[in-house]
């Protein structure tokens, strides 16, 4: 920056190297660094004074629950509605039976895309059953369908109303943009202020976690509506409302249909999280696993929650794509009378068989799995623990002393002169006001450790999350063997990747490191890869005329010109590992997320996970601010 | 036709549209004589339309011509206010259109104007036969009759057969067709077109042009034809307007355009145009020296130069050019040939039609 300001002032002085700036505001961290080591530092305290105002606050809602008008006309009405709703499905279904429910999920997989899907739903749902959590993935069930329902009936208009005008979206982009900032911890402890624990409060949280996409991509869809149909339509004239009707709504459809998949994903990925609150369901199982760092306990529902996750991403996915074959070959009535086929038979056997899954069909596979963990933490105890010790006294624990023991202000100036250098003046002013929140809140030390833990969580992520990258937009047939891998991956419930790392490294700082790289590194490759895939076909070919070498078209070409995505994928990257991390509190990671599930399991903590939860909100603020601008910055040369 | 034979079907005065903030301020203050980029850069506004004036007569077919961002398509949208003008006034058939209210102005929209796009701006989702319906069906026309209508308009288009196909499954060409005959199936007075066939290869362009052409012949509605292919406007216009940043520099018929360029941006414009396929005999005929026989052939006064080579060539003498009975002047071989040849400038013609 200043390099640029200085030639502009003296033209005739040769311009500075470019590491010239960087390295300077380096040495003088450093210096600070050595020098005040130790000084100004903000140990935590679990005391401290916003922790103790929360709780007060909480005291005071939990005395005037019943009759402050806010909450009797408002909050207790939603909560009361919420919980009915959910009550209703939970009765539908469980009213529906096993072989009920099963031969619905075989009749709508039959309609959304024939016997394949079919198969999937019927064989999916049994499944669910043969593991053994049949009651608690109908309860899993009725409350995503639930939030969903909840979700689309706001998210759905209210993202209509965006694609249409450019207000309303700008208004709405940077609430949303915040949300989807937000880790899934920060939404929890609020609900349970406003509405207590349990089904109703897991539902709002839900909901409100899987709005922010479904309005996104629906008002994408309506946005991106071929102008001219528009202009066409009205130069018929055709009012808003037959333009909205015949035009935009379905030339949006199947965008829109992707926006109702991915708010199903984020819920379910949510329910299980707000398990946490005493949602039912599987989640519960999985969180008391969790704490518990038992693995063969929380396994089944675990594989549930992914069964279910992939039966109703696929079923929603290809009614998304039917809908556009539909109008090439309209199908006749057979396809209606095979569904409804396919239900009655369910039906049926639903009278026929009993409503619970039959204890025969179970399969136990709980103390076998706890059996293999354990030999297998027993036989690569060398190994894993090798790892871990490494990592940890090599990378974590110097970082950590390192972030601890520098006086604030100095940490607040190196994030300062960061983000200004990567994105510019403003994001780095609200990267800035972000660090200052955390140490006013009094979390400073449990702030650190969570970025340590995020810092070297994403060093990894991106360094992977490159290779794959850059391999797979080389290389078809590797991209071809990946791609199924990321797919299943990103479909995934976020809490399903501490099983496999909980199993291996016990609850410690780097299961919750582990956990997040593999849950970040699919969307980085697939950014990167993207982005590669991307540059233009003719600048390749010329660069190849050019006779450039593999290598040199990677270094010179693709990877500058795919820097855009690139930047984004580490944007993203970083914003999903510190989600992670602060999931990973729960087996051993420490720090904010740790803090917010004592907030919800001891009365007197309530306040420090508030703000915990607050903590993490600012902490993913900061993070994506320093590295957003980043992306929208078109090359290095125009700031200079 | 509500309009009589006489009242112009079409009439545009003092229209401006200026895009940017504050646009009003810039209309009513100094600014608006700034030539395009010094505004832009002072107001930050960017004028599109600046002070256009002109009438279309029914059954006319009128080609508005420019390069890119002269202003034209902003011009045309503003005929319908799909784009809302600054100022001005507009009618079409008699009616205030800048007056008319969001109902009156879709009754406009739905019964009497209607338009062609560039890009087509077809339905995908929908069948051929339904997006030439879309304009009957907004109006609430029962859906038997306006397929009945539709077909009628595929088959005047030279689409029978290709009711049943999505848009997407057709050539560039087809599409524009099922493009036009959306526009004309709501049996509109006035039919505008925004560059309609700017998309299409050169062979296709030239089928649609006849295409247009026959229609205009068939149909005799008004027509407003926008452009940025000269050809194109010197083959379908009866009257061109020329457009430069926002303002018409000249508006005339073709053989005016190309025989008289009002200043040099237009003598830039027709510069290749051969001069001998547009202009008339009465561009280049003389008064007879004393000692010239006035025996020759006789041609019209109105007969293309081009079309005079055989006789000219075929004679020893001097063509007499009649305006009806009237003599209007003599033409030889020296004539033509140098009229063949010679390259137009901006200069005030001796004669005008």
């Amino acid at each position: 920056m200043s390099g640029a300001v200085a030639t502009l002032e003296t033209p005739a002085l040769r311009r500075p190297p470019r590491w010239l700036v960087p390295v300077a505001v380096g040495v003088v961290l450093l210096a600070g660094y050595l020098t005040m080591r130790g000084t100004a530092t903000l140990p935590h305290d679990d005391e401290a004074a916003p922790f103790l105002a929360v709780n007060q606050a909480r005291d005071w809602v939990d005395s005037n629950r019943n009759d402050n008008p806010l909450f009797l006309y408002g909050v207790n009405y939603v909560r009361i509605y919420l919980g009915e709703l959910y009550a209703a499905f939970e009765t539908v279904l469980f009213a529906l039976g096993w072989p009920g429910l099963v031969g619905v999920l075989g009749a709508l997989g039959w309609l959304a895309g024939g016997w394949r899907l079919a198969l999937l739903g019927v064989g999916g749902f049994a499944a669910l059953g043969v593991l053994g959590v049949w009651e608690a993935s109908v309860r899993t069930l009725a409350l995503v369908l639930t939030s969903v329902l909840v979700a689309l009936a706001v998210g759905l208009p209210l993202g209509v109303r965006a694609g249409r005008s450019a207000r309303v979206r700008r208004a709405l982009t940077p609430v949303l943009d915040v949300m989807q900032i937000m880790p899934t911890f920060a939404y929890l402890t609020p609900m349970v202020l406003f509405f207590g624990i349990g089904p109703s409060s897991a539902t709002v949280a839900t909901l409100i976690y899987a709005m922010p996409v479904a309005i996104r991509i629906t008002a994408l869809a309506v946005e991106r509506v071929s102008p001219t149909a528009i202009e066409a339509s009205a130069s018929l004239g055709a009012t808003r409302w037959q333009t909205l009707r015949k035009v935009q709504l379905p030339m949006a459809r199947e965008t829109i249909a992707l926006a109702i998949n991915q708010a199903i994903m984020m819920a379910l990925s949510m329910v299980v999280i707000a398990a946490l609150i005493s949602a039912p369901g599987l989640g519960s199982d999985i969180i008391r696993g969790l704490s518990r760092a038992n693995v063969g306990f929380m396994l089944p529902a675990g594989i549930a929650i992914v069964v279910m996750a992939i039966v109703l991403d696929r079923l929603t996915m290809a009614a998304a794509k039917r809908e556009r074959t539909a109008q090439a070959a309209p199908s006749g009535p057979r396809r209606y009378a095979v569904a409804g086929a396919i239900a009655v038979a369910g039906a049926v056997a639903a009278t026929l068989l009993p409503a619970r899954f039959p204890d025969a069909w179970i399969l136990r596979i709980g103390p076998p799995v706890t059996e293999a963990v354990n030999w297998a933490k027993f036989s690569w105890y060398d190994v894993t623990t090798a790892i871990r010790n490494v990592t940890s006294d090599l990378l974590l624990n110097p970082l950590q002393d390192v972030l601890t023991s520098t006086p604030w202000w100095l940490v607040a100036a190196a994030v300062l002169a960061l983000a200004w250098w990567a994105s510019g003046p403003r994001p780095a002013l609200t990267a800035l006001a972000c660090l200052l929140g955390l140490a006013l809140l009094g979390l400073w030390e449990h702030s650190m450790a969570t970025l340590t833990t995020v810092l070297v969580a994403v060093t990894v992520t991106l360094m992977l999350g490159l290779l794959l990258g850059v391999a797979a937009a080389r290389s078809r047939g590797f991209s071809a063997v990946q791609r199924p891998l990321l797919d299943a991956a990103q479909t995934m419930p976020s809490i399903v990747y501490l099983l496999p790392a909980l199993a291996l490294f016990g609850a410690t700082r780097f299961t919750a490191i582990f956990a997040s790289v593999i849950y970040a590194v699919p969307p980085v490759v697939r950014l990167v890869e993207d982005g590669i895939r991307g540059v233009s076909p003719t600048t390749v070919e010329a660069a190849l005329s050019a006779g450039s070498t593999g290598g040199q078209l990677l270094w010179k070409v693709q990877l500058p010109m795919a820097r855009g995505a690139i930047l984004l994928a580490a944007n993203q990257g970083i914003v999903m590992t510190l989600a992670m991390v602060v999931v990973g509190g729960m087996v051993g990671a420490g720090g904010l997320g740790y803090d917010v599930v004592t907030g919800f399991s001891q009365h007197s903590e309530f306040g420090m996970g508030f703000v915990a939860g607050v903590g993490t909100v600012l902490l993913g603020i900061m993070l994506d601010r320093i590295t957003q601008g980043a992306d929208r910055r078109s090359s290095p040369q125009v700031r200079g | 036709m509500e309009a009589g034979q006489d009242s112009a079907a079409i009439e545009v005065g003092g229209l401006w549209k200026i895009f940017g903030p504050r646009a009003d301020r810039v209309l009513n203050g100094p600014d608006k004589d700034l030539d395009p980029s010094e505004l832009r850069r002072k107001t930050g506004c960017t004028a599109a339309v600046r002070d256009v004036t002109f009438t279309v007569r029914p059954g006319e077919m009128f080609v508005v011509m420019g390069l890119s961002g002269s202003g034209k398509s902003t011009l045309v949208r503003c005929l319908t206010r799909l784009v809302e003008p600054t100022a001005g006034q507009i009618s079409i058939g008699g009616e205030d259109v800048r007056a008319a209210s969001p109902a009156r102005l879709r009754e406009l929209r739905r019964h009497r104007v209607s338009m062609v796009f560039q890009h087509f701006g077809l339905l995908p989702h929908r069948k051929v036969i339904d997006n030439v319906a879309y304009g009957l069906e907004i109006q609430g026309v029962p859906r038997r009759d306006r397929h009945a209508r539709a077909g009628e308009i595929l088959s005047l288009v030279g689409l029978d057969g290709y009711a049943d196909a999505y848009p997407d499954q057709l050539s560039g060409g087809m599409q524009q067709r099922v493009g036009l005959a959306r526009a004309l199936a709501v049996e509109p007075q006035v039919m505008l077109f925004d560059e309609p066939f700017s998309a299409l290869d050169p062979l296709i362009r030239r089928d649609m042009q006849t295409e247009v052409v026959r229609l205009h012949r068939e149909v005799g509605k008004t027509m407003v034809f926008i452009t940025h292919d000269l050809s194109e406007a010197l083959k379908l216009g009866e009257r061109i307007a020329i457009m430069r940043a926002g303002a018409i520099v000249q508006l005339g018929t073709p053989e005016e355009v190309v025989g008289a360029p009002a200043d040099d941006y237009v003598a830039d414009f027709v510069r290749d145009v051969p001069r001998s396929h547009v202009l008339s005999l009465r561009w280049i005929s003389r008064e007879p020296e004393p000692d010239e026989r006035l025996d020759g052939p006789v041609l019209p006064a109105a007969t293309v130069i081009r079309d005079a080579v055989p006789a000219v060539t075929g004679s020893g003498r001097p063509i007499r050019v009649m305006d009806g009975d009237r003599l209007v002047g003599v033409v030889d071989r020296v004539d033509i040939l140098s009229a063949m040849g010679e390259a137009p400038s901006a200069r005030v013609p001796e004669a005008r039609s």
